[in-house]
């Protein structure tokens, strides 16, 4: 079968991304979506589900040696949520990026950018945008 | 046998018509139907619920409408009824909808983001400050917490002098959706159900202008779901409510006039058409013939719209208002009863009041110019539509045969089994993602995403700030009331609460109503009953 979603480039087996709803935030097609993208470039993806916290996140992505971290915003949180996500992985000593996707006003994306988030997709991003995003910041390709 | 023809004629005379000229914009003189039998307001109810259509009465134009404080919300309903809108809407933020306060840890962030905070019957007060309750019919999206929020509503109407008797209007309390789509939700499903059906009770009992569920369809296709799933995954949550208040001992002819439908109006015109008049046919088919409605207004399946927001880009935002004035038309081409319109924005961020009255006016150009409102049902009788409808329901037929065998004979225990069994969740998934993929693929088009991207680079336009302020705003409100109440009055209000839950014989409203009267938060109530009911946590499958 051709798979004309998988974007060029092959498997790509060794990455471990952690996708997480944090906070009580429940549209969750996106994140959904995203995890089917990914899986199916071949990384290998653990989806927490809904209301999630910080320190819940943080034990999953100590558990699972993850390599990145997927949060999906909605509901106009993630000045907040962004933020304190990125303290909780400081405070446990974390070094793993931190993309955020979903609706993100485009005044909102230097602030966040600047506060450490590594990257940040809208809604409309392609499968190839998502797949090579996260690559990008994992392995700096 | 009586003619069809004559009875439809006898029960057109009698509708009070719109002061209008029937006719089109070049003076031709139009029939209020024309084709063939059953005809509008004729059982199944397939081309409308009434012989004169909006000749009668155009659609309610219900503008959805919530963000920061109560005082935010209530300016922008006073500046929706004076731009001509005739129903209020209320969406409130996400603690709100999970039955959380403003000052819990988990709301951190998203007070008054999504729609307005809602607390405690103070807030309430403040949202509906110098609106008569009398004269409108008001609208409230929430589920999980329902209860919490009719006792409030309920309860400003008696301090404004509007017995609950003349309050008009839905809430949303569609339950069973959250498990499959939405996510609001707080217990299980079960002892929900039982919350759910004590409104029924309740409102059947005591507010005869009340629509105690609205059955919406809206959520499941903007998580994913195909128009034939939005259909039948909601009317099966229909069937559902239905056998829950047969099994209650309440008759069907009472409740079953004020159960309310909510689906979405997505892109794709005729499938949209087709779906409208498939829901009335299958809910009057089924009301009448498995669960044995003798009322034909028990029959009806009345319904509000709303416009696909999923379906509104980031990129070039302003061209959705063509997108939304597409799915307002097919809207009215189905025959929807109310019809909120989504702003352009959408995509990016709570609606502005410009763009919010652009929607507005997108519906009042669809009714007051477009000539659809002339002749019910206009599409009738076209091949293609009556086959697109014809096959709307039968791809329902063949959902509501899985569940009924799921459920041995039951909707209902159909319906929690889809929801056990991941069902419900994964057919969703899938039918988004697969749409996901053809979009990737460029086997779909999306104006201004995978094609005719010239100008995706333009700045955006001014999108509405919820000030940071509004957080603390409420938090400190919240406090106030907290301090300026009888803690006695509050704590045994809490604790009658949670022994009407340990006991299923008895209504849980009344003493809901008693534990907001005394300003007891929505938290402390959705916890005084969580003791007993437990929470639901979702399996995470992707």
């Amino acid at each position: 079968m051709s798979d004309t979603t998988t974007p060029s480039g092959g498997e790509d087996t060794t990455t471990r991304v952690v996708l997480a709803k944090l906070g009580l935030d429940g549209h969750d097609r996106g994140i959904k979506v995203v995890a089917r993208m990914l899986r199916d470039a071949g990384m290998e993806v653990i989806y927490l589900g809904l209301r999630q916290t910080t320190d819940s996140i943080v034990a999953a992505v100590e558990q699972e040696d993850a390599d990145a971290i997927g949060l999906s915003m909605h509901n106009a949180g993630h000045l907040t949520l962004g933020p304190a996500m990125l303290a909780a992985l400081d405070a446990a000593d974390l070094d793993v990026p931190l993309i955020i996707g979903g609706i993100v006003p485009a005044p909102d994306l230097p602030i966040l950018t600047e506060a450490g988030v590594a990257a940040v997709l809208g809604p409309g991003a392609s499968a190839d945008e998502v797949v090579r995003t996260v690559r990008r910041v994992v392995h700096g390709e | 046998m009586s003619d069809p023809k004559d009875d439809w004629q006898a029960d057109y005379d009698e509708a009070r018509l719109r002061d209008v000229p029937f006719e089109t914009m070049s003076g031709v003189p139009l029939d209020a139907v024309y084709g063939e039998a059953p005809y509008p307001g004729q059982y199944p109810y397939t081309r409308g619920l009434h012989a004169a259509g909006y000749r009668s009465r155009l659609w309610t134009m219900r503008m959805f409408a919530g963000f920061g404080t109560a005082e935010d919300t209530n300016a922008r309903f006073k500046e929706l009824l004076r731009a001509g809108g005739t129903g209020l809407s209320t969406a409130f933020d996400m603690p709100t909808l999970m039955g959380r306060d403003s000052d819990s840890p988990w709301a951190l962030g998203e007070v008054g983001r999504a729609g307005v905070a809602v607390d405690t019957l103070a807030d309430m007060e403040d949202l509906f400050a110098d609106i008569d309750l009398s004269t409108v019919s008001t609208s409230m999206t929430i589920n999980g917490p329902a209860a919490s929020l009719m006792a409030m509503y309920v309860a400003v109407g008696e301090k404004t002098g509007v017995p609950r008797a003349d309050l008009a209007g839905t809430i949303q309390n569609d339950i069973l959706k959250e498990y499959q789509a939405q996510k609001e939700y707080i217990y299980p499903p079960r002892p929900s159900m039982r919350i759910v059906t004590d409104m029924v009770k309740f409102t059947t009992a005591e507010m005869p202008k009340w629509h105690p569920i609205s059955i919406s369809g809206y959520h499941i296709r903007e998580a994913g779901s195909t128009a034939a799933q939005e259909l039948a995954f909601t009317l099966a949550n229909g069937f559902a409510y239905v056998e829950a208040a047969i099994a209650a001992g309440e008759d069907i002819n009472e409740f079953g006039r004020r159960l309310s439908f909510f689906f979405n109006s997505h892109l794709d015109f005729f499938e949209e058409i087709g779906k409208f008049r498939a829901a009335r046919r299958i809910w009057a088919r089924w009301m009448k013939e498995r669960y044995g409605a003798t009322d034909e207004r028990a029959m009806m399946c009345r319904f509000h719209t709303q416009t696909a927001g999923v379906s509104l880009t980031a990129s070039q935002p302003e061209i959705n208002i063509a997108r939304v004035a597409t799915q307002a038309l097919a809207a009215a081409l189905g025959g929807t009863q109310s019809l909120h319109t989504d702003s352009f924005d959408e995509a990016l961020a709570l609606p502005t009041e410009k763009a919010a009255r652009i929607a507005l006016r997108t519906q009042q150009i669809v009714a007051h110019e477009t000539g659809v409102t002339n002749v019910v049902d206009p599409l009738a009788g076209a091949p293609f539509v009556e086959w697109m409808t014809d096959e709307m329901e039968r791809q329902a037929e063949e959902v509501f045969a899985h569940l009924d065998e799921l459920g041995n004979g039951s909707i209902l225990e159909g319906v929690y089994a889809g929801i056990d069994n991941g069902y419900f969740v994964g057919e969703i998934a899938d039918a988004a993602y697969r749409f996901e993929r053809e979009v990737n693929a460029d086997r779909r088009i999306i104006v201004g995403v995978n094609a005719f991207t010239d100008g995706d680079e333009d700045t955006v336009p001014n999108l509405l700030r919820v000030d940071h302020s509004t957080e603390e705003y409420q938090r400190k409100r919240l406090d106030a009331v907290k301090k300026d109440r009888n803690q006695e009055s509050v704590t045994a209000a809490l604790d009658l609460i949670t022994a009407t839950a340990e006991d299923s014989t008895t209504n849980l409203m009344p003493s809901i109503i008693d534990a907001v009267k005394v300003y007891a938060t929505e938290e402390e109530i959705a916890m005084a009953m969580e003791k007993v009911f437990g929470t639901y946590v979702e399996t995470a499958i992707v």
